[in-house]
């Protein structure tokens, strides 16, 4: 009789809870929490042309939809989830069906299908002030239209403030909803975009902007 | 804000979940665990933005699953196997009435069948210790007792393990 070591016991009882239990389980606690409204921030990955989004919403609306490409794209998913669990709220769960109606509206848009969003927007990751002015300005644009850098500047209330405008575009946290991508240069360039220069051009051929 | 550094509640469930249930597998059994798991994370989830700091969220959670464990436990009496029956935790003989995505396989039966037959804290004392990699006084946390008798209970339930299963 050979008794049992510490080892073999510890090797034994380590071995993990079947991957298709564990599923069921993580399952049924995100539809208890959505049924008790214990879910602040839900997200889900949506597809697109350009690759995977990632979205999320607030009971008050989308407050962040990640793109793929660009600088969004350097940011992992990880570092935009910990952003929204430190700036919004902790309550961060994954839970692809809150995010039916903002997946539909994206999916039409893309296949050219749609020329405005119904689903509302939650502002909390804009800081108040300029920048916030100034997207609000940017939400303004309709489709198909753009205006420039020094427009927005001057709706946003300094005229001269056309640089920080560009600022502002670059840190919306929810483009292609908040259209910043028919924000142009005055001199007829495309410009920066969050996405990447070529996911702009894209979306403005998309919209018959160009 | 105090809970500035608290990670994406989905991050806990990511990380931790499978440490959470396969605790659970071992004190309440394979088909009272998925029912425990929700509760234990949705007491959880209601309490964690009100946690001061992001430290030690795995024995955090390990502290929740063990106190809805013995809820569980008292919910439903005294029993003679309170892990529910030895068959269902031990995993390989599933009883004809039991469905199969009930069964919690890829465990050594043998060894299943002897943590259940545990007395309660030397259960989930040596569950802690081994299946989930807590320190002694990790588990004295989550058990509310002493780090003398989590050793205890550790040592003890080793002792009935090896008595049993060699």
């Amino acid at each position: 009789m050979n008794p049992l070591s510490d080892k073999q016991l510890e090797k034994m009882l380590k071995q993990a809870p079947a991957a298709a239990d564990l599923d069921r389980a993580v399952q049924g606690v995100l539809a208890q929490a959505e049924r008790d409204g214990l879910i602040d921030v839900a997200y889900a990955s949506v597809d697109s042309p350009f690759g995977r989004l990632l979205v999320a919403r607030t009971d008050r609306g989308v407050v962040r939809l990640k793109l793929p490409g660009g600088r969004d794209g350097q940011i992992s998913d990880d570092e935009t989830l910990e952003a929204l669990a430190t700036y919004v709220s902790p309550r961060v769960l994954e839970a692809p069906s809150r995010l039916d109606e903002e997946r539909r509206e994206l999916e039409e848009y893309f296949e050219g299908k749609r020329d405005h969003f119904d689903v509302p927007v939650d502002w909390s990751l804009t800081s108040p002030g300029f920048r916030s002015r100034a997207l609000h300005a940017v939400a303004r644009i309709p489709y198909g239209k753009t205006k420039t850098y020094g427009e927005i500047a001057k709706l946003a209330g300094n005229p001269r403030a056309f640089r920080a405008a560009g600022t502002a575009c670059g840190r919306n946290p929810i483009p292609l909803i908040v259209p910043c991508h028919r924000v142009v240069q005055s001199g007829g360039g495309v410009g920066n975009y969050g996405g990447g220069p070529k996911m702009k051009r894209a979306l403005l051929d998309l919209e018959g902007a160009l | 804000m105090s809970n500035e550094s608290l990670p994406p509640f989905q991050a806990l469930l990511d990380e931790h979940g499978s440490d959470v249930l396969g605790y659970l597998v071992a004190t309440v059994g394979p088909h009272d665990a998925e029912d425990v798991f929700q509760e234990t994370f949705i007491a959880a989830l209601r309490a964690y933005e009100g946690l001061e700091h992001a430290r030690n969220l795995h024995s955090w959670l390990l502290t929740i699953a063990h106190n809805k464990a013995i809820d569980h436990h008292r919910a439903r009496g005294r029993r003679a196997v309170p892990a529910g029956d030895a068959e269902e935790v031990a995993g390989s003989v599933p009883s004809s009435n039991s469905r199969p995505d009930e069964v919690v396989s890829a465990r050594d039966p043998e060894l299943w069948r002897a943590v259940s037959t545990l007395p309660p804290k030397q259960r989930s004392a040596v569950v802690l210790r081994y299946a989930t990699d807590m320190s002694y006084s990790a588990i004295a946390q989550a058990m509310d007792s002493s780090e003398a008798a989590a050793r205890r209970n550790v040592h003890e339930g080793l002792q009935k393990l090896r008595g049993e299963f060699a």
